[in-house]
């Protein structure tokens, strides 16, 4: 019989402060996260400077509470895991030398992971991951179509070309006066609406499951001038909406599209924006129609927090990945495979 | 009683380890390396070399700043979280006293100083009786001539200490003329064990957890936002 493991995880790429312990790479123990969101919200957006004095505030606070929650010792465990990358460079640098010390005292093995694999390993805590997946990750800082033959195998095949989707809700958040963050704002006003401004789609090239915001963040942008020239007044409501529905529109299709040609047996969303109402009916429908198993987990895995870091690190401990006392936070680090 | 000390508040590490009063090992290099890619594994190896395990420590130390905002958040934060799950003390100790330790034995004015650009420094006063440092001006974040004109009025010869002396030292000399001199390379450097010297006479931290560093300067977003809450009260 297989003895039962525990990792740690340990996230703090943006503005979470995360501790986790999981148990045999899909059952949670214990679950933490300190947001930095009404701090942050002083300045409209995350500031680095000011993110990574919280980290350093909260993040012995978060490891102790982990281990309380799952009622277990440093000695219990078998690995940490930690984001190396991507996130902020001053902020990834407090988990990591946090994990750093924290193996180094109880003579753990550490392993840098990915944020975005983390993400997608969100869903291990869910349901085993069956494969071909495609996962699309939606979130202030990213926006991937990720294809998965195997467990520790990603293939990239679409990105954004400039700004995040989550990114373009906040800016479009502060065109119409909402606060920050932008996104739980702008789905709100959106659902309620009747009907919507007819905003552009940028599809890209017709084989290309790259995206691009930018041009329809000026869309809004320019909306909103034209009609203050003429002295009329924006109506949040069918602003939000329209934005909304071209987002909405291309992520779905090209998600679609990509499940598709590459004969996905399951289909996976994650990310800060997977947490958006008429995204997911979206693309519950899309595919309940298409007949694939369609997942997106519950908000407290879709945000940033450790349960995934810590999944995804389950994965890796077990191909016998291993890190050591010189990794660094790794601010563009890419997706690399494990196995 | 062995403690670990660890300084990366600025450009220089330094780490150490000291048993009773006896230094068994110590690593400082004034390369500029990165702190966040090299605290640890010094660590790890100064541990490696004096052929001791972590739980052998009783206490830590930590420079805790001013300096480099992430080179004092490196430190702190490997030193709270190994303080945190080995169960001991930790103490913090301000990183210009560690830098003007190395003038410990001079018996007179010593001004430990750190760049902080746009003309500012981190700096502090502080004066020997030749076995200790006695505080004579508070570690802050100052403009050059703010800090000159207070050492002026001191009246005494000064010792300046610190990397980054070789950056204001004509200034420094218009200014003060004979009154001021300056420690040799060498002595710029702070040193782990030193640091560790001077934990052993304080009290340990109260509340770990809470334990921060002294950046000794609201970070610049948070200043912004504080004289703009205060343009909106006033108007
Ligand atoms: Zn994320």
């Amino acid at each position: 019989m297989k003895k039962d493991y525990y990792i740690l995880g340990i996230e703090t790429s943006c503005d979470e402060t995360a501790a986790a312990i999981v148990k045999n790479g899909h059952e949670i123990v214990s679950n933490v996260v300190a947001s930095q969101i009404q701090s942050q919200q002083r300045f409209g957006g995350v500031v680095p400077e000011i993110a990574s004095r919280h980290h350093v505030e909260q993040i012995t606070l978060v490891l102790e509470e982990a281990l309380r929650e799952a009622q277990l010792e440093p000695a219990d465990l078998d690995a940490v895991a930690v984001t190396e990358g991507p996130g902020l460079v001053g902020a990834l640098l407090i988990g990591i030398n946090a994990a750093k010390a924290f193996a180094f005292a109880n003579g753990l093995p550490i392993i840098g992971v990915h944020h975005i694999a983390g993400h997608v390993y969100a869903n291990q805590l869910l349901q085993p991951m069956e494969f071909p997946l495609l996962a699309l990750i939606v979130s202030g800082g990213h926006t991937e179509l990720v294809v998965m033959k195997e467990h520790g195998k990603f293939e990239l095949i679409g990105e954004t070309r400039d700004d995040a989707a989550g990114e373009a809700y906040d800016k479009v958040a502060r065109v119409l006066g909402l606060p920050y963050p932008g996104g739980p704002h702008i789905d709100r006003l959106a659902l309620e609406s009747g009907s919507a401004i007819e905003f552009p789609r940028a599809w890209l090239e017709p084989d290309s499951y790259d995206f691009s915001f930018s041009g329809l963040k000026s869309a809004v942008i320019n909306y909103r001038h034209n009609l203050e020239q003429r002295g009329e007044t924006i109506d949040p409501h069918q602003v939000a909406a329209g934005f909304q529905e071209s987002v909405i529109d291309v992520l779905t299709t090209k998600t679609l599209k990509a499940a598709r040609e590459y004969k996905v047996k399951q289909v996976i969303a994650a990310g800060g924006v997977a947490a958006n109402q008429g995204l997911r009916f979206s693309l519950e429908a899309a595919f309940e129609k298409e007949g694939i198993p369609f997942y997106v987990p519950p908000i407290s895995l879709c945000t940033d927090n450790a349960a995934m870091i810590a999944a995804a690190g389950s994965s890796m401990f077990e191909a016998g990945v291993r890190g050591n006392m010189e990794m660094n936070g790794r601010p563009g680090m890419p997706l690399k495979s494990w196995n | 009683m062995m403690w670990l000390g660890i300084d990366t508040a600025n450009t220089p590490l330094s780490v150490a380890l000291v048993r009773d009063g006896v230094l068994l090992a110590e690593y400082t290099s004034s390369m500029a390396l990165n702190h966040s890619l090299r605290a640890m594994k010094a660590i790890e190896e100064l541990f490696e070399k004096a052929d001791v395990t972590p739980q052998a420590i009783d206490a830590i130390a930590v420079s805790e700043g001013p300096g480099s905002y992430t080179g004092v958040r490196i430190g702190v934060t490997i030193a709270k979280t190994l303080a945190w799950t080995l169960g001991k003390p930790l103490v913090g100790i301000s990183s210009l006293r560690v830098m003007a330790g190395n003038a410990l034995l001079s018996g007179g004015i010593i001004c430990p100083l750190v760049d902080a650009r746009r003309r500012h420094v981190y700096s502090a006063i502080y004066k020997s009786d030749g076995s200790g440092l006695q505080q004579v001006k508070e570690d802050g974040h100052y403009a050059i001539e703010t800090l000159l004109e207070s050492i002026k009025e001191i009246g005494q010869p000064v010792l300046f200490v610190g990397a980054d002396i070789s950056l204001y030292r004509e200034e420094i000399e218009s200014a003060l003329g004979e009154l001021a001199s300056f420690a040799p390379q060498p002595f710029q450097l702070p040193r782990a064990s030193l640091l560790i010297h001077f934990a052993e006479q304080e009290e340990q931290e109260e509340d770990l957890h809470a334990f921060v560093p002294e950046y000794r300067r609201v970070a610049e977003a948070e200043a912004n936002w504080l004289a703009q809450q205060k343009k909106g009260t006033q108007s």
